[in-house]
């Protein structure tokens, strides 16, 4: 097995995952919606001050785009674990940690990537100053992969059980925790006009780590749960 | 000599044994490391020049928050061990050791609250140490939680091991934090590079305890081990044969 297959059979099953994500638009744009919509009912729940939205906006914009990117985990591997292909991936000649990627980069391809569209728009609904927001999306770039990496393990982890999806959140929530801390304190940081460069560095040591390690994991999980 | 050691202890039948004559050892180190811990922590060490009786707590609170982290990463080795080699008994160990280290994450937790009241004023502060404790908390019981979800052992003992290694990745954040946040949490007194800053009289019950708390841990888990180990091995001869000689 050479690397040319390898490379061919990466980028099959990315456009196979993403053909199928773009077949079914309609389940794309939910996600999204949860996205808007969590963040807009924390006005109405706390009340629309001004300052007060400016402060703890950052931190609403990336708890909600936590709690998106964690509901669409199970999507990654629940159809392929229901007709077999996983099987099929785990038996196949290449190595499932490059599969892995494959799909944890489709994901963040579809409910990833989309949240950085509306993120400016929720960062004006909460009043964030325009540096505050360019940071919001620098963040939201790095980070977001970030939680697709490490969602898969979990989900790797739960794909074969019945009740999965509360266990995912137990698993996989204080695993965001030092994403969470870090990108939401980097914004704030903005706000203030202060430089960000140590927490987007710390961020994308984050993204390194969980790019080299978290498939090795997921592929492993994914093993156990077939077996 | 050693290696042939590793392997007998590593059949359950051998470790059931073997366990069984060490337990009433640790039981009595324990004991006695505790009483000796208590007395010199609660009477003979002298009461700090700032917070008066208080500090006491800490000969627990101390303990425990270490034990927590050891715990966390006891499992994720033996967890390891226990994929890579298929070894049964180091899965044995890795699972009793989730109950057992969550339980003094909780402890530590709750002692640092009620030394925060007289001390900081409040009972809970969003503090950096604090949180990445809760967050430990919370990773233990995500733990039990994905064990038992899964009704077949093995692979349940297997896919926790996974998700401890991954979560061992949040124990040098948590180690870390006191220097990167640096909030209201002191500083760490016992393992500064200079002379440490706790003296003497307090430094000894302290780490009497700590030696206590992790004979108490050594005891709790093979108790627990054993349980699981004559669970698992119910169909085998050996644990007929126990269960018809009692």
């Amino acid at each position: 097995m050479n690397s040319d297959s390898l490379t061919r059979a990466y980028t099959l099953l990315l456009k196979r995952d993403l053909i199928l994500a773009i077949r079914r638009r309609a389940e794309m744009l939910n996600p999204l919606l949860f996205f808007v919509l969590v963040t807009s009912l924390f006005p109405l729940g706390i009340g629309a001050y001004p300052e007060l939205l400016e402060t703890i906006g950052p931190g609403i914009i990336w708890v909600a785009a936590l709690l998106a990117a964690m509901l669409s985990l199970d999507g990654i591997f629940r159809s392929d674990f229901e007709d077999g292909t996983l099987e099929q991936f785990l038996l196949s000649s290449h190595p499932v940690s490059v599969l892995v990627l494959a799909k944890v980069l489709a994901h963040w391809l579809i409910t990833g990537l989309p949240l950085l569209l509306v993120a400016p728009l929720l960062g004006i609904l909460l009043g964030l100053p325009a540096d505050a927001i360019r940071t919001l999306l620098l963040t939201l770039l790095l980070g977001t992969p970030v939680l697709s990496l490490l969602g898969a393990v979990g989900v790797a982890l739960t794909v074969g059980l019945r009740k999965g999806g509360m266990i995912l959140s137990l698993l996989v929530l204080p695993l965001y925790v030092p994403l969470l801390i870090f990108a939401a304190n980097a914004v704030d940081t903005a706000a203030a006009g202060l430089p960000v460069t140590a927490h987007l560095s710390f961020i994308s040591a984050l993204l390194v780590l969980a790019l080299s390690l978290s498939p090795l994991a997921t592929a492993a999980a994914l093993r156990i749960s077939l077996s | 000599m050693f290696n042939n050691f590793f392997h007998k202890l590593a059949s359950p039948k051998y470790f059931y044994g073997f366990s069984g004559r060490l337990l009433p050892w640790l039981a009595t180190g324990f004991i006695l490391l505790t009483l000796a811990g208590l007395y010199y922590g609660l009477v003979k060490a002298p009461p700090d020049y700032q917070q008066g009786d208080s500090y006491r707590i800490m000969f627990v609170h101390v303990p425990s928050a270490w034990m927590s982290l050891f715990i966390y990463v006891v499992m994720a080795g033996a967890g390891a061990i226990g994929l890579v080699w298929r070894i049964k008994l180091a899965e044995v160990i890795s699972i009793s050791s989730a109950s057992v280290g969550a339980s003094f994450t909780f402890l530590a937790l709750v002692t640092g609250s009620i030394w925060g009241k007289p001390m900081w004023g409040t009972w809970w502060v969003w503090d950096a140490r604090l949180t990445s404790e809760l967050i430990l908390l919370f990773l233990y019981l995500g733990i039990i939680a994905l064990h038992n979800a899964i009704d077949d052992k093995r692979i349940a003992a297997r896919a926790t091991a996974i998700l401890a290694i991954v979560g061992v990745v949040n124990i040098p954040i948590i180690h870390y934090s006191v220097e990167w946040w640096n909030t209201l949490h002191q500083g760490p007194t016992v393992t500064k590079f200079d002379a440490p800053s706790i003296h003497l009289s307090m430094l000894i019950p302290l780490l009497l305890m700590a030696v206590a708390f992790k004979l108490y841990y050594l005891m709790v888990v093979l108790m627990r081990a054993r349980c699981e180990v004559i669970e698992r091995e119910r169909n085998t001869g050996w644990v007929k044969q126990l269960v018809e000689s009692q």
